[in-house]
């Protein structure tokens, strides 16, 4: 790169130099010889490489090739008398090159430090309980690392021991930092920030997570979008026609017509010529696809081809499933409703002790708040348990009876009908009746944003569930869902998918959101499948399209976002590229453009087409 | 069967273009691609007679653009 640019500087200079002294030169015979001289000798130094590329691809079998091309335009321009216009040629081609180079080696470098998650090395604990620097590639399951604080996490792990704070911004886009502490799970990618860990492994490097998503955000791009296939389809044929239309452009007129200047009309051709090449159309394309994809990743959504983003686009339909998606999936206690003398507090902590033996995720929610409101649990005793009716315990003394409607029922105690979506366990101490605890699915946070977000964007947002319908029209309703398909079975969902599939307009896209378990079949029959929480769920990763890596809904409208403005980009570089070269082709034709115009169409504007597609991974 | 190469100095977008086409042809291959970003090709062919296949991919990329070397990963 460096000598390139000398060389190009000398070639400028000798350039200028040529250009002064053709001015200073009296008009007599002789000064022409001398002029053409000090032009030739600045356009050898220039153009010597270009020429021996030229001639080399000839012997290739390769014509129609760049430098073949520059070649015959600018020797062509010395036969007509036009020297400066002939070194101009070359030299602004190769300082085009140079910059083109330049670019897409920055766009590269920028897109390789988004993915620099890659871990360098591994802390490997020896049997004598000396570590080891080593490769992270030779560190088997069932081997024990070591993190210290501010190293990346090389594989993926569970804690041993230690506690501290990890950065999982490379991978999920998330900038505050999550705690962990023994037992916990962690992944590669992640840097720890404080503590030092030690760390069972539980996957080879090669399965760790860090891995499958780099290989997965490198393989994206050999996932063509349509524009892609298009635009290099039609630089296949650009190039020729261009081309032929240059000789034609330079026999036909003369011969033609009486008028026409040999040179004039060939000066016109070898404009063309320089025009010819696709360069810029073919860079433009994937490179604003590779920049959408990268700042997808940043964001924390791994997009596995430009195809996908494309169709993100033109997303018509958003189908999401409830639960694990809208929902968090896990159950917990909504409210508690209290009728017979006791406190909402004393209820919960008979519920929680008499379901404290128990691993249902009933029990475990009641667990969950009890520790939360910090109550104090006692162990229950004689514990029975009613298979599909609930618990019956002594708790300090007292007999509690928890379970659903049937249970009480049962034990012939009048109890309170719930009519609200989630779960209901009633509670009858000694015998009477002491009211009920809701627990339910709660509402992601952002899930309102995310629904509302997509129909601002004129998006039509489906629901479909497997959960019973009251519970799915409240989730439909806080969220504001147009549409609610419930109590499906997976193979329902298919068919509900398939039917909206067929509703949508021609252009138009459907995107399926769910958590990657159990959907494969929906993930891949929809345009786009989105998978949720992608973050540790390996499933998840292999079945769809793109992958979520936080638990967020919202995201979702990044996503959008950002493939609307890749396409964007991608489309302003087409039009842009293909308008300044048909613009130039015409003038050409026509006797007004001069071959400055011709170079500024071809390096001007691919240099122009990869600074706007750098943008899209600026923000 | 997929194989994935490196080819190394690839540096102009439209000869990236023109060896996915060419690979694309040669008997064999089901399918080719050609990331110019990542400067990868990969390559989806019969494991049968793939040596003959490689040799025919060298012999496209060498046409195509002469100052690349295919390396494999």
């Amino acid at each position: 790169m460096k000598k390139r640019k000398r060389r190009l500087i000398i070639s400028g200079a000798l350039f200028a130099a040529a250009l002064v002294v053709s001015a200073v030169l009296p008009d007599e015979p002789w000064a022409g010889w001398l002029q053409l001289a000090a032009f030739l000798q600045a356009y050898i130094f220039t153009a010597h490489k270009v020429l021996f590329k030229a001639v080399r691809n000839i012997s290739y079998g390769k014509i129609f090739d760049e430098n073949f091309l520059m070649a015959v335009a600018s020797i062509g321009a010395f036969f007509i008398g036009e020297y400066p216009e002939a070194v101009a040629v070359m030299l602004f081609y190769q300082v085009g090159e140079l910059f083109e180079d330049y670019a897409v080696g920055k766009s590269r470098k920028s897109i390789a430090d988004l993915m620099n998650i890659r871990p360098d090395y591994a802390n490997l604990k020896l049997a004598d309980g000396t570590v080891e620097k080593t490769d992270p590639d030779r560190v088997k399951p069932g081997d024990v690392i070591i993190i210290r604080p501010g190293e990346k996490v090389p594989l993926d792990g569970v804690i041993l021991s230690g506690a501290s704070m990890v950065d999982t911004a490379a991978l999920t886009g998330e900038s505050v930092p999550r705690d962990v502490c023994e037992g916990s799970e962690i992944l590669s990618g992640c840097i720890n920030l404080n503590g030092l860990l030690e760390v069972g492994v539980t996957k080879e490097f090669g399965q760790s997570t860090v891995n499958r998503i780099l290989e997965l955000v490198e393989n994206a791009t050999s996932q063509k979008a349509r524009t892609e296939n298009f635009i290099t389809r039609f630089a296949a044929v650009y190039t020729p026609v261009v081309v032929i239309t240059a000789v034609l452009l330079a026999v036909v007129p003369p011969l033609v017509s009486e008028g026409a200047a040999f040179a004039d009309w060939l000066y016109r051709a070898l404009n063309f010529l320089v025009v010819s090449c696709p360069c810029a159309l073919v860079i433009s394309v994937p490179l604003g696809f590779f920049g959408g994809i990268g700042a997808a990743s940043k964001a924390g959504v791994l997009v596995k081809g430009s195809n996908y983003l494309e169709a993100a686009a033109h997303a018509e339909y958003v189908v999401m499933d409830k639960t694990g998606t809208l929902t968090k999936g896990v159950f917990e206690v909504e409210k508690i409703v209290p009728c017979g003398g006791l406190s909402a507090e004393e209820m919960l902590c008979l519920a929680a002790s008499a379901e404290g033996g128990s691993n249902h995720p009933i029990s475990l929610s009641l667990l969950r708040a009890a520790g939360e409101a910090g109550l104090e649990l006692t162990t229950a005793e004689n514990v029975e348990e009613i298979a599909g009716h609930g618990l019956s315990v002594d708790v300090s003394g007292r007999h509690v009876l928890a379970g659903n409607g049937r249970l009480m029922e049962l034990k012939g105690i009048s109890y309170e009908e719930a009519c609200e979506p989630g779960t209901v366990v009633h509670i009858a101490v000694d015998g009477s009746y002491a009211g009920y605890i809701l627990i339910a699915d709660q509402l992601k946070d952002d899930a309102a944003m995310a629904v509302g977000g997509l129909k601002e964007a004129g998006i039509r947002t489906v629901m479909l569930t497997g959960d019973n319908s009251t519970a799915a029209e409240v989730v439909g309703k806080t969220v504001g869902i147009d549409q609610i398909f419930a109590e499906l079975l997976p193979e329902d969902k298919v068919i509900r998918v398939e039917e909206l599939l067929a509703a949508k307009s021609r252009k138009g896209k459907l995107i399926f959101v769910g958590d990657g378990i159990n959907d494969a079949p929906v993930l891949a029959r929809a345009d786009v499948g989105v998978a949720m929480g992608g973050l540790g769920s390996d499933a998840a990763i292999e079945a769809a399209d793109v992958v979520i890596m936080q638990d967020e809904p919202s995201k979702l409208l990044d996503l959008m976002q950002i493939a609307k403005k890749t396409l964007a980009v991608v489309r302003q570089n087409i039009v842009f590229a293909l308008g300044v070269k048909l613009l130039v082709l015409i003038l050409s034709a026509l006797g007004f453009a001069n071959m400055w115009a011709a170079v500024f169409a071809d390096v001007g504007v691919s240099m122009i087409a990869i600074i706007n597609s750098m943008r899209l991974l600026k923000e | 069967m997929k194989k994935t190469y490196l080819l190394e100095d690839l540096c102009c977008a439209n000869c990236a273009a023109a060896i996915e086409r060419g690979v694309a042809k040669i008997d064999g291959v089901q399918s080719a691609s050609v990331s110019f970003l990542t400067t990868k090709l990969v390559v989806e062919a019969e494991e049968a007679g793939y040596d003959e296949i490689f040799k025919q991919i060298q012999k496209v990329v060498k046409k195509t653009e002469p100052d690349v070397t295919i390396k494999e990963i």
